[in-house]
């Protein structure tokens, strides 16, 4: 028996500790594509984290039945379904912000963070820890979602959910908006700068430098 | 369960079980939201009736959608070869596009003619009239349902032109599939906003609207006739120019049009 964790653990280490953005670097890309506004992040955040917390518990369900030869297949089918479900949920009830979306929600089934918890996690625990590993891990994919969201939206837009927080110079306010926060790389930036911040809090998630550069001159030219 | 789980006959098990209980659970919420799904459609469509014909935007709340949808839009059937105006369909039941997929009710447009790369067209389309805000039921725009092949999807969309029949008010997709940053820009306000003042129709009476690359020189004569194509999307610009063509051709509106020119507005 390795060392017991708490529910709880298994709920916030991937929000701050192990951040699958931040620290597994996953994700990246629907975090860029979908973050220009509140709303659609917000959606999305809550797509994923229920994809990935209802997959790693039908997963879990069944991981002692599943032949490993045929394991990441049946992953798939699992996942791709559920998120047929969600999209089909959004189209529903939240028809525009479907089509805002539109292949994103698509692409919940290639976001890494879905298959990477159902292999890492979910194949080897039980149903009700995977499930809230899989909230845990959305909770932290959604953090960092909704940052991004807040600092594109308001300082590209002037706006947060769509209503007006800074007033736009061209509206008669102040607020000149900067437009390339709600272009795409700027959500790298944001990204990198967010990672370095919580690198600087949390020392331990400071990688080793990967060589050390050899010195370019000889010792003895030098003395 | 007995036998070993990596056996051959537990693997094909296993396969054969996941699936159907996936499927099961799609097909059951697929089926299940349906209803509420059309609806949206609907609104979806009604909103971007609105829009082209430059009465709303996507602000609107679904009440106010049907409520303008109710006073100021109406709806007429129209047999697409004649032009005339047909009274065996209910036009708010009427669903054009399903007609068109139906054998019986579409005809198999041959390649030379199916500029659009539409295959089929149906046999009778649904028109829009918006009238004026004033009660005198005059028009104000007349908004035509259009569709073509674009690059990777057909796009669906809508053209609303003035009384003239000549002049455009808008144009619009609702639906398309296009690639997003390129031919999906299709949707960019900025783009749309070309179309309105442009001139459909040259003086001999044919179709005569380009969407040309390198951007339309403002003082050139044909410059009414053309609109700027999109930058990156060759062939989602010549869908559009090409759907244009197809629908206000004498295959698509082309006799329901010159029936209103003979006949007036």
């Amino acid at each position: 028996m390795t060392k017991q964790v708490s529910t709880r653990e298994i709920l916030l280490n991937p929000v701050f500790n192990n951040n699958p953005i931040a620290l597994q670097i996953l994700g990246i890309c629907s975090a860029l594509a979908v973050t220009s506004n509140l709303n659609t992040a917000l959606v999305m955040a809550i797509a994923l984290t229920s994809v990935t917390a209802f997959s790693n518990l039908f997963i879990a369900m069944i991981r002692n039945q599943i032949p490993s030869s045929i394991r990441m297949i049946v992953q798939m089918v699992i996942i791709a379904s559920l998120v047929i479900v969600v999209d089909q949920i959004l189209r529903a009830y939240a028809f525009t912000l479907a089509k805002q979306l539109s292949v994103f929600v698509g692409l919940i089934i290639t976001n890494c963070i879905v298959m990477g918890r159902a292999e890492a996690f979910a194949m080897q625990n039980p149903p009700w820890a995977s499930f809230v590993d899989g909230i845990g891990n959305g909770l932290g994919y959604s953090l960092m979602l909704i940052a991004l969201g807040v600092v594109r939206e308001l300082f590209g837009a002037g706006k947060l959910f769509g209503y007006e927080i800074l007033p736009l110079v061209k509206d008669g306010g102040w607020y000149a908006p900067n437009g390339l926060l709600l272009l795409p790389p700027s959500a790298f930036f944001l990204i990198g700068l967010f990672i370095w911040a919580l690198r600087m809090w949390k020392k331990s998630q400071q990688e080793p430098a990967p060589f050390t550069l050899a010195p370019q001159v000889k010792e003895e030219c030098a003395e | 369960m007995s036998g070993n789980k990596e056996s051959i006959a537990r693997t094909l098990i296993v396969a054969l079980v996941v699936s159907l209980v996936a499927s099961v659970f799609v097909a059951g919420s697929a089926v299940y939201l349906k209803p509420v799904q059309e609806e949206n459609r609907q609104l979806d469509r009604q909103r971007s009736i609105l829009a082209v014909a430059g009465v709303g935007g996507p602000e609107l709340s679904s009440g106010e959608v049907q409520k303008l949808f109710e006073e100021r839009i109406e709806a007429q059937v129209i047999d697409l070869s004649t032009g005339e105006v047909s009274k065996d369909y209910d036009p708010l039941k009427f669903d054009p596009l399903k007609a068109a997929r139906d054998p019986a009710s579409s005809e198999v447009l041959s390649g030379k003619e199916d500029i659009a790369g539409i295959k089929r067209r149906e046999q009778y389309s649904t028109v829009y009239r918006l009238v004026k805000a004033d009660g005198s039921g005059e028009l104000e725009a007349l908004i035509l349902p259009v569709r073509g092949y674009g690059l990777w999807s057909t796009l669906y969309g809508f053209l609303a032109i003035k009384p003239d029949l000549n002049t455009v008010v808008g144009l619009g997709f609702y639906q398309h599939g296009e690639t997003p940053g390129l031919g999906g820009e299709v949707d960019n306000p900025k783009w749309k906003g070309l179309w309105p003042g442009k001139t459909l129709f040259g003086a001999d009476g044919k179709p005569n609207i380009e969407i040309v690359k390198g951007g339309v020189q403002p003082d050139s004569a044909g410059a009414a006739h053309q609109v700027d194509a999109l930058a990156g999307a060759t062939l989602t610009s010549k869908g559009v120019d090409h759907l244009l063509a197809f629908w206000l051709g004498e295959q698509g509106f082309g006799p329901y049009l010159s029936r209103l020119r003979q006949e007036g507005v």
